[in-house]
């Protein structure tokens, strides 16, 4: 029914036999209301004279008893028929759209998103919550599978977007609110104080060497742990931004007040650093947002009997990547903590994914990076490099090329889950991976200096704070919901809010930046229609019924109903949303729903039960 | 003959998470017990009590109403109102004689197609156990 044939026959249908209301019982509202709506006004008849009843989602694949599944549909189709003849013609609200976006998180996905609108001339505003943009990429050593450099693809698109005209880029800042809807909402962003004063640090990094910290003391989260910054640093040399930071945690002058402040010294001529700047907050009006808030890495400390946190040889897969990198803390020296270079490295692979006790789903992007880091190890040390996997997950281009690579460069693939790590005993300082190889049959003990544990991808620690703050859904593993997994994968329930990257599910870069691309065309396509229209569901007073009572007036979520002086209530349109709470709640039935009459529901019912 | 007595059940989902969880069990191809029929609403706080009322005394055996998890809200608290309109109005139907089993308020997102399932077969037994609510739905099936 939904195709061209199907519709045109609803169409002739109307001229034919003058009709003046349909139903379509078929799939849900969800999927195909509005097609339907709009073959309906095609044909010249009102759209809102359509009903949809849901025969596919709701019982045809549901039931798998047919007599109960027909008589089922019989009522749903009855209920729809009685339903319809209280349909009134109506007309679409249509509002303007804002011209502007706001992109929340500055990622790869952010930035590719970001960078995509802005060169189509629109206004973005890109929010980051730490003091750089970049994300988890900034800190990835090589890419999978073709192994170029992670900076080196990234860093020229940090600079662009910190640098384009049409970006107003804010890092160390956090959205706290979001008002109105698609095409108009008014967003609150906090913007943390940094100490340092964006428009006036040119990124000398003189502070840094000045600061009365001769030796860097804090660890550094960039490098997560494994370094050490001062307390007034800059996160990585190619941060976006190049502003500093001042982290008043650590800072000498916020703990005690007592700091000879060398660093403002150095700084004498620009002035830049500024201890008494305060939050600042600032209000935008946009009309779409791209969500690219990302993920967290999984905590391996959460598997306690590999032996995270307890084990200095015990490294997460990310740690590696610091330790492979160049520019990271050991110089891409691969050494433990104790200044040996390993003889053999074993890699664990789906540690907190497909795993009952953390996480079912599978991080889809852990084997890629599992093989990356045996390669890497391999090539840097000449490592015996084991890989303990469960299967291996290489489907993407050239990825199972990558694997039969690396398989060939001699890296031993051992089938089964690792169950314990621990210490050999002897002094050595090795520790003991055991596992049940499933191709033999049989456990297996191999001796290995370092660990490394492919932790897998989670969704954000926040990110159920963050999902409400959008009014948008999750899915049960708590990665945001998407409209649709095929036909509207970064649409999202909210209208005007699209999603980009981990924070819709675990991916690998190129995914990310296809979605954070796709992201940005329904954004544009969203904005460029200039109007938006409005499902017409709004609530009104019949202003002649209503005895002034004023129990809907506190009911209302968005103050859309107010009190005016010939005593009745009033709803303002504009604001309202279409929940109906208050026509539920309206003692002399006053306040009535488009969409959803009293009547219209009634009668649902009614028809719903005539035969019970 | 209390075998073949199948409760009918007039639901009421918000349109955003109930109802959405009710179509994700679709495309899943979960099997539910077919008992339950359900009313789209906008949110769970559309469901004037005057509806399940109607549901009542049109002969349903069940009244469920499906909504967001709290704070889960599309509209920010209209769980929260249909709550209070739930407990009350249990505590009315108590007093017209109608079970606490034959009226819930269950809370479903969006991604709980599962629970759209469980729900639904749970209520179902229940109500088999309990039996036809009014005497005509009584004589029809004895």
């Amino acid at each position: 029914m939904c195709s061209d044939p199907g519709q045109e026959l609803i169409g002739q249908d109307i001229h034919d036999h003058n009709l003046n209301r349909i139903i379509v019982a078929a799939c849900s509202p969800h999927l195909h209301e509005h097609t339907f709506r709009q073959a309906v006004a095609t044909a010249g008849l009102n759209p809102y004279y359509f009903h949809m009843v849901n025969l596919r989602e709701h019982d045809a694949w549901v039931h798998t008893d047919q007599k109960a599944a027909t008589d089922k549909a019989m009522d749903l189709v009855r209920a729809a028929v009685r339903r319809v003849k209280w349909h009134v013609p109506l007309e679409p609200r249509q509002v303007p759209i804002h011209a502007e976006v706001l992109v929340v998180g500055g990622g790869i996905a952010g930035i590719d998103a970001a960078l995509t609108l802005a060169n189509a001339g629109k206004h973005v505003y890109l929010v980051e919550r730490e003091p750089t943009i970049g994300g988890h990429m900034a800190q990835f050593d090589k890419t999978f599978p073709t192994l170029d450099c992670a900076a080196c693809i990234l860093t020229p698109k940090m600079t662009a977007a910190g640098s384009h005209r049409n970006i107003t880029l804010w890092t160390y800042s956090e959205v706290t609110q979001v008002e109105g809807y698609v095409g108009n909402f008014t967003v609150t962003v906090g913007r943390k104080p940094r100490y340092v004063l964006e428009d006036l640090c040119v990124g000398c990094m003189e502070c840094i060497q000045a600061c009365v910290y001769k030796q860097a003391k804090v660890p550094d989260a960039f490098n997560l742990g494994l370094g050490k910054r001062k307390p007034v640093y800059i996160p990585f040399p190619q941060a976006v931004p190049q502003v500093v930071v001042i982290d008043p945690d650590t800072c000498i002058e916020f703990k005690s007040g007592k700091c000879k402040k060398t660093c403002v010294e150095v700084c004498a001529e620009r002035n830049a650093i500024d201890f008494h700047q305060q939050e600042e907050v600032r209000t935008i009006q946009v009309g779409a947002i791209v969500l690219a808030t990302g993920f967290e890495v999984f905590d391996a400390a959460r598997v306690p009997y590999y032996g995270y946190g307890l084990y200095p040889n015990v490294y997460t897969a990310l740690e590696i990547e610091r330790l492979v990198n160049a520019s990271g803390p050991t110089s891409g020296e691969i050494v433990l903590r104790d200044g040996r270079k390993p003889a053999a490295v074993g890699i664990v692979h789906c540690v907190g994914s497909r795993d009952e006790h953390t996480n079912r789903y599978c991080s889809r992007v852990c084997c890629m990076y599992s093989l990356k880091l045996a390669h890497l190890v391999k090539e840097k040390t000449g490592a015996e490099v084991y890989n303990f996997y469960i299967d291996v997950r290489a489907p993407g281009k050239s990825f199972e090329e990558f694997y039969n690579r690396v398989a060939e460069e001699g890296v031993v693939f051992v089938r089964g889950k690792v169950a314990d790590v621990y210490p050999a005993g002897n002094g050595d300082g090795r520790l003991i991976l055991q596992a049940e190889d499933t191709l033999l049959g049989m456990v297996r003990k191999f001796p290995v200096d370092m660990v490394v544990l492919s932790t897998g991808l989670e969704p954000r620690r926040d990110a159920a704070d963050v999902r409400r703050l959008f009014n948008i859904g999750c899915s049960s593993e708590g990665f945001f919901l998407e409209r649709h997994p095929k036909l509207a994968p970064v649409n999202t329930f909210a209208d005007g809010i699209f999603v980009a990257g981990c924070c819709q599910g675990p991916k690998d870069i190129p995914d990310t930046v296809a979605q954070s691309g796709a992201a940005a065309a329904q954004a544009l396509a969203l904005i460029d229609a200039g109007v938006v229209e409005l499902e017409p569901n709004t609530a009104h007073v019949i202003a002649d019924d209503c005895s002034g009572c004023k129990t809907c007036l506190p009911l209302c979520p968005y103050s859309a109903i107010s009190f005016v002086e010939a005593k009745r209530a009033q709803i303002n349109e504009v604001l309202c949303k279409g929940c109906g709470t208050c026509v539920a709640a309206c003692p002399s039935g006053s306040i009535r729903q488009n969409l959803f009459e009293d009547e219209e529901i009634f009668e649902e019912i009614d028809g719903l039960l005539a035969h019970a | 003959m209390a075998e073949s007595f199948e409760p009918k059940i007039v639901a009421f989902f918000c349109n955003w998470c109930t109802y959405l969880a009710a179509d994700l069990a679709g495309t899943s191809r979960l099997k539910y017990a077919p008992n339950v029929r359900a009313v789209r609403v906008m949110c769970s706080g559309r469901v004037d009590p005057q509806f399940v009322l109607e549901a009542f005394a049109r002969g349903a055996d069940g009244v469920l109403i499906g909504g967001c998890h709290p704070g889960d809200c599309h509209y920010q608290e209209g769980n929260y109102k249909a709550l209070r309109r739930y407990e009350l109005l249990r505590r009315m139907l108590n007093q017209m004689g109608i079970e606490n089993e034959r009226f819930r308020l269950e809370w479903i997102s969006a991604a709980e197609g599962e629970r759209v399932k469980s729900v639904v077969n749970d209520m179902v037994e229940k109500l088999r156990a309990l039996g036809p609510r009014t005497s005509a739905r009584r004589k029809e099936v004895a």
